[in-house]
């Protein structure tokens, strides 16, 4: 296959049509999918042979006039209505028997809570750790609940062929078996706002679940095999302070970090504070009680997402930016 | 009758009006057109207005298709972005697609196919062109006002927050939805008390079936978008917790509401495409369409399984899993109606005597484009398929193949094959053949990448994109380019045929319905006497004339044409 199609039109790391199966409802998806397209393709090479043989073999030609047909029969209509009509009760039932594995999470699946925001997916692990890359082990019935911060997003992961709404205001429910270790994307699909194309991460599957453990255990040690700046950045990074504040002095939707520790900054209210630590954490935990003048007021509260530790790993990071 | 009228000789002593006098022509200024009460005049402003908007909306298309030539930034931001993808949308939903086929031509035909003088109600008939500029009116100083990026489905909560010009948008979907309701209105009057002696239902000309079904679609669903679309401001004006989980709302109950009119009006933008087809295929292969009746209950069957399904929109939305089930299994019911008319068609060009016109093939593109788009509707309707393929380039390309690929095409076979007894001109063939190839490839091109983009994994609204989908991508937005040039081709060779095009006979096809039978472009009332009507696909009742370079009713042919109108007389 390959060999025939040229680069633009093959996939980097899969078939021509689907990125590869790499979920256990993959293979029973990409079936039913096989099967409409066959029957589909049958209909569609029937319609157009018979529509150009037509054309060909009854074109005008001077002198010749149409024959008059029957202009009705009904055996005829009555096939053409109950052939289709059949296979489509076909297709119903085996996309149906599909849709009800994808839509039961087994009930003795591996916990992962993902919160989806503008835009940015985080995935908080059984320990509390959150994460802003979807990390599971193979082989193993992985079930997420996921909620939303804002508006309506949805997770799909091409590769598992599954994807649902994360509707605000609700829970809902997504779950997968990988059958494959390996990174895929993973991405919004319900259009979100400005950097909807951006709400873009990935799955990695690791191969065991020992590795998958070892993985979490280090990442959630953070504190520990990192220094207080470089668990600050990590945290700047994955709970969604870089999409509002930039590292270079140019305000995005709220202040630059840049210089920012130790300044004189004016409040919507007319007074000033100076940054300092207790700015920085009421700011954090309590976005909208001092908010810098020209700014909405539209930063989340990370009560709750984010500990001491956690927050003093931050302000020490924003210090480093000089 | 009229039209075969000797016009060599001027000083015939028919009455004036035989001859010269038409509706284009009988009256001038620009108050005679804007306060006309002429279903064809009417019906023109429309074809001006929704030529404007498609081209406004294609000049959108262009824009967006150029910016994602690459995944890098091109053209704009993401915001300009998002902007523009949703008034292309929404104009071309709202302005074009909805209004083409049953406002602009339906409008202008419908009553002349009736062998009527006029619509029930003409004064309605305007004001619903009002409402039309009024609403359009709006979606402009939608985007003056600073755009909106609601994406044409205005979803919750997103609508409700953005700061975008919604409730402009809203308030002018609101006033459109108001217009296509009169029209509608109108036309279902119109059908039941102005058919001619002899017009039984089922001797209705199939293009009625459908206007007749699309109208009561309608009336039926479009007070549910206007009702959806006040809810909306008033949450987003008052705070009032309807939809927004924030204020107690809920966001899928938008989701119902919305599709519960737009799935609806998918089939308000088909159906007619649908009845013009039907039409073009007759007339233009000289052949009695095959098997009236399924096609006409087909039409009626469409309209009603087009109110159960909705909930097709929403398979992976969080609704339970028992509804999902449900509406799978009804969606499966409108694809059969679908498939008989597709068989129909063809049947019909069996052992026809076919002339590749323009409208023809158009006609046969819209075959064509119309069997991929519903046989594509198949794996959204199947929900194991359906959780892959929601919200990918593959829906993107599904409903571009019925609504822009079969509705408009089937548009452009209407202005095609209805443009000689419009403008009383005839237009080049060859360049409209090119234009229509052009379409074709172009649409094609443009189109299909796109499913291919959906099953490997590329999401709908999307401003980047991993490098993978490039060169896909790169495809498509050169169809565009094809299909954008064909189109200003196909402008121009009709705008062209009104300067120097050769006059169009009154019947230049052979067709045997009742707006074939008085004179092209006709008279300002249509008929001075109700015409008979008989099957209106019995195209042996006409035959072609060298002298007139049409055709004329069998029993005219030859010696007297002075008979002609004296029968016509008769008949009153
Ligand atoms: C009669 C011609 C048809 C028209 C005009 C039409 C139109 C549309 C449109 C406009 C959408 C997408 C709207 C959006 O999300 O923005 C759509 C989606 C859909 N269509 Fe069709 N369609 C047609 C035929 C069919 C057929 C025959 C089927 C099934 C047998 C079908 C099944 C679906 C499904 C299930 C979706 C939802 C897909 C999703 O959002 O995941 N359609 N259609
Ligand atoms: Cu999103």
């Amino acid at each position: 296959m390959k060999l025939f199609i040229p680069n633009m039109l093959a996939n980097a790391d899969a078939g021509f049509w689907f990125p590869e199966q790499s979920s256990t409802v993959a293979e029973h998806s990409d079936s039913v999918y096989f099967f409409i397209l066959y029957v589909c393709t049958f209909f569609f090479v029937l319609i157009v042979s018979l529509m150009v043989l037509f054309m060909v073999k009854y074109r005008h030609r001077p002198g010749v006039e149409a024959t008059k047909t029957s202009t009705h029969n009904l055996t005829l209509e009555l096939s053409w209505s109950v052939i289709p009509t059949l296979l489509t009760i076909v297709m119903f039932w085996v996309g149906f028997t599909g849709y009800i594995d994808m839509r039961t999470p087994p009930s003795d699946s591996y916990e992962i809570n993902v919160i989806a925001k503008k835009w940015v997916w985080a995935f908080q692990y059984p320990n509390g750790w959150i994460e802003s890359e979807l990390h599971i082990p193979k082989d193993e019935n992985v079930t997420l609940t996921m909620s939303s911060d804002d508006v309506i997003h949805s997770l799909w992961v091409p590769a598992f062929r599954t994807k649902m709404d994360v509707v605000p205001g609700r829970y809902t429910q997504e779950w997968f078996k990988a059958t494959r270790a390996g990174e895929f994307p993973l991405m919004c699909a319900e259009y979100c706002g400005q950097k909807h194309s951006m709400m873009v991460t990935k799955v990695v599957v690791h191969e065991t679940r020992g590795d998958f453990d070892k993985w979490l255990q280090q990442a959630s040690d953070i504190h520990k095999n990192k220094t207080p700046v470089e668990a600050g950045e990590y945290f700047y990074k994955t709970r969604g302070c870089v999409q509002c504040h930039s590292l270079d002095g140019v305000p995005k939707n709220g202040p630059s970090f840049k210089g920012l520790f130790g300044k004189e900054e004016k409040l919507a209210d007319g007074s000033t504070v100076k940054v300092d630590a207790n700015y920085l954490r009421e700011s954090i935990l309590e976005p909208q009680a001092q908010v810098v003048l020209g700014f909405k007021p539209i930063m989340p509260t990370f009560k709750g997402q984010l500990t001491d530790q956690d927050i003093s790993a931050l302000i020490a990071f924003i210090k480093a930016q000089k | 009758m009229a039209t075969v009228v000797d016009s060599s000789d001027p000083k015939s002593n028919f009455p004036i009006q035989y001859r010269e006098l038409n509706y284009l022509n009988c009256s001038s200024g620009w108050k005679s057109w804007f306060f006309t009460l002429d279903h064809k005049r009417i019906g023109i402003m429309y074809l001006i207005g929704v030529t404007c908007s498609f081209f406004l909306g294609g000049l959108f298309a262009v824009l967006l298709r150029t910016e994602l030539l690459s995944p890098k930034q091109l053209l704009m931001g993401p915001d300009t972005y998002n902007q523009m993808f949703t008034l292309h949308g929404a104009i071309m939903t709202f302005l074009v697609i909805i209004p083409g086929v049953p406002a602009a031509i339906g409008n202008i035909i419908l009553p002349v196919m009736l062998g009527a003088k006029d619509v029930a109600f003409p004064r309605m008939n305007l004001g619903s062109f009002f409402l039309w500029l009024f609403g359009a009116a709006f979606f402009l100083a939608a985007i003056a006002l600073g755009g909106l990026d609601t994406g044409w489905t205005f979803y919750t909560p997103y609508s409700v927050t953005t700061n975008t010009a919604v409730i402009t948008a809203l308030l002018g979907v609101f006033i459109l939805g108001f217009s296509s309701i009169f029209t509608g209105l109108n036309f279902i009057v119109t059908i039941h008390t102005m058919r001619p002696p002899g017009m039984t239902w089922f001797k209705m000309p199939l293009f009625l079936w459908a206007l007749y079904a699309t109208a009561l679609i309608q009336i039926l669903a479009t007070p549910v978008l206007g009702i959806t679309g006040l809810l909306l401001v008033v949450e987003r004006a008052f705070h009032i917790g309807i939809f927004d989980p924030a204020l107690g709302g809920d966001p899928v109950l938008f989701q119902h509401f919305f599709w519960f009119y737009s799935h609806p009006a998918v089939y308000v933008m088909i159906l007619p495409a649908m009845g013009v087809v039907s039409e073009v295929i007759a007339v233009h292969s000289r052949k009695h369409i095959f098997g009236y009746r399924f096609i006409a209950y087909s039409s009626i069957a469409i309209a009603m399984f087009g109110f159960l399904v909705w909930g097709h929109h929403m398979f992976v939305s969080g609704q339970s899993r028992v509804v999902a089930v449900i509406f799978s299994a009804i969606t499966f019911s409108v694809s059969i109606p679908s498939a008989i008319k597709v068989f129909n068609w063809l049947t019909t060009m069996y052992k026809g005597s076919i002339r590749f016109t323009t409208a023809m093939c158009y006609g046969l593109a819209f075959i064509f484009i119309f069997s991929i788009g519903g046989l594509t509707g198949l794996f959204l309707a199947t929900l194991a398929t359906d959780v892959h393929l929601h919200d990918t380039y593959f829906v993107v390309a599904h409903f571009h193949y019925v609504m822009m690929g079969s509705s408009l095409v089937g548009l452009f076979a209407a202005v095609h094959h209805w443009w000689p007894k419009i403008t009383g001109k005839m237009f080049n063939e060859n360049w409209g053949r090119i234009a229509c190839l052009g379409v074709f490839l172009g649409f094609n091109l443009t189109f299909f990448p796109q499913f291919l983009l959906g099953t490997r994994g590329m999401p709908r609204r999307y401003y980047t994109y991993l490098d993978q989908f490039q060169g896909l991508h790169v495809m498509s937005s050169c169809g565009a380019y094809l299909l954008g040039l064909s189109s200003a081709l196909m402008a121009a060779t009709l705008i062209y045929s009104i300067y120097r095009g050769k006059k169009a006979p009154a019947n230049p096809w052979g067709g045997a319905s009742l707006e074939w039978m008085c004179s092209s472009p006709p008279p300002h009332n249509n008929f001075d006497h109700p015409p008979l009507a008989g099957d209106p696909y019995v195209m042996e009742s006409v035959v072609y004339n060298e002298e007139i370079g049409g055709y004329v009713p069998v029993e005219c042919q030859g010696d007297n044409k002075q008979t002609v109108t004296a029968s016509g007389d008769n008949e009153a």
